[in-house]
């Protein structure tokens, strides 16, 4: 008993440094601190509508979204990684892989999304505006560039924070979509 | 002199809170009472952009536009407890910067207090070994025997030797 008291330091330390070793490897293979779990997984879309961005016929709304496996992309003209994941989702665009619906989120100048997306390119199958964070809120977002993928039924499946990347696109949201086709 | 300080003191003191408000005059509902059900509910609202500041208190636009989502629902009627549980439908407890005691945050509850516990266990423990019972044992094998003349014939010649 005597000894065992002298241990619990010991192991109270062994405890908190295998908390700090997993965050720091989590870290250190990419995960970021900043992914949070979502809580909305599995959950249907929020009902909303997005208006037309400058030069865009259409915006688009929750109902858009039904019938098909959709990914929900949240972008920004003011955003750096959006710019690194765009070639990516260009590409998604060109193969024709599944179709993206894009919020442009937050931009400070209506045209600001439109000149981005003219000069880049439009990956997107449709596109609205989000100037107040409206659809942003109701999907949780943190920040940009943040993914969603919605089956069928209009139910959020995925939340990938960060960049698609072809890595993120092999391993998870490709084998997914699959999946979730079948359904 | 010490009166001017203290004063200095006193004035710097009464503005060191507005300097943390972020909140923007045109966000500011007219109605009073429910511009201070909406203070409420944001200081208990995290900033999801910065982490460890409220919305109240970010400069994040993402901060404000939920500062100004938090208004909306007041003004259309929703008590505070509802805008917080909103809030936590799309963002989980952790928008909470008082987060719920349950399965999942047992260990931030009641950690501190159970290592506070365990220390305390083991300083009582400590001292109640030293003088309380069981005192006379440890004095017992704590007490060194007199030296036998054989030893003590030893440790002079020792001494002497180092003497030398």
């Amino acid at each position: 008993m005597k000894r065992f008291v002298y241990l619990i330091p010991l192991l109270v330390l062994m405890v908190v440094g295998g908390f700090a070793i997993k965050q720091l490897s989590d870290v250190s293979s990419g995960k970021s601190v900043r992914d949070l779990p979502s809580v909305l997984i599995n959950r249907n879309v929020e009902a909303f509508d997005l208006a037309a961005i400058e030069g865009h016929e259409l915006g688009w709304g929750t109902k858009d979204l039904l019938g098909q496996v959709t990914i929900v992309n949240v972008f920004g003209s003011w955003c750096v990684a959006c710019l690194s994941e765009h070639p990516f989702l260009m590409h998604i665009k060109e193969k024709n892989l599944v179709p993206i619906f894009g919020i442009d989120w937050r931009e400070k100048n209506p045209q600001d999304g439109p000149r981005w997306l003219a000069k880049y390119g439009d990956p997107y199958t449709r596109i609205g505006g989000d100037p107040e964070s409206k659809a942003a809120i109701a999907f949780g977002v943190t920040g940009a560039p943040e993914s969603f993928l919605v089956d069928k039924q209009g139910v959020i499946r995925y939340k990938q924070t960060g960049p698609i990347n072809a890595q993120v696109w092999e391993q998870t949201l490709w084998p997914l979509i699959l999946e979730l086709r079948k359904q | 002199m010490m009166f001017r300080a203290l004063t200095l003191f006193l004035v710097l003191a009464a503005f060191a809170p507005l300097g943390a408000m972020a909140v923007e005059p045109s966000e500011v509902l007219a109605d009073p009472a429910l511009e201070s059900r909406a203070r409420e509910v944001g200081k208990g609202l995290r900033c999801v952009v910065c982490q460890n500041q409220s919305i109240d208190e970010s400069n994040a636009e993402l901060a404000r536009d939920m500062r100004v989502l938090v208004r909306d629902r007041i003004q259309a009627g929703d008590s505070n407890e509802q805008v917080m549980a909103y809030m936590v439908d799309r963002y989980g407890d952790f928008v909470l910067l008082d987060p719920p005691f349950k399965a999942s945050t047992i260990v931030l509850w009641v950690g501190p207090g159970a290592i506070a516990v365990l220390g305390l266990f083991w300083v009582v423990m400590f001292y109640r070994r030293r003088t309380g019972e069981g005192a006379d044992d440890v004095a017992v094998k704590t007490q060194a025997a007199p030296l036998s003349d054989d030893e003590r014939s030893r440790l002079d010649t020792l001494l002497k030797d180092n003497d030398a």
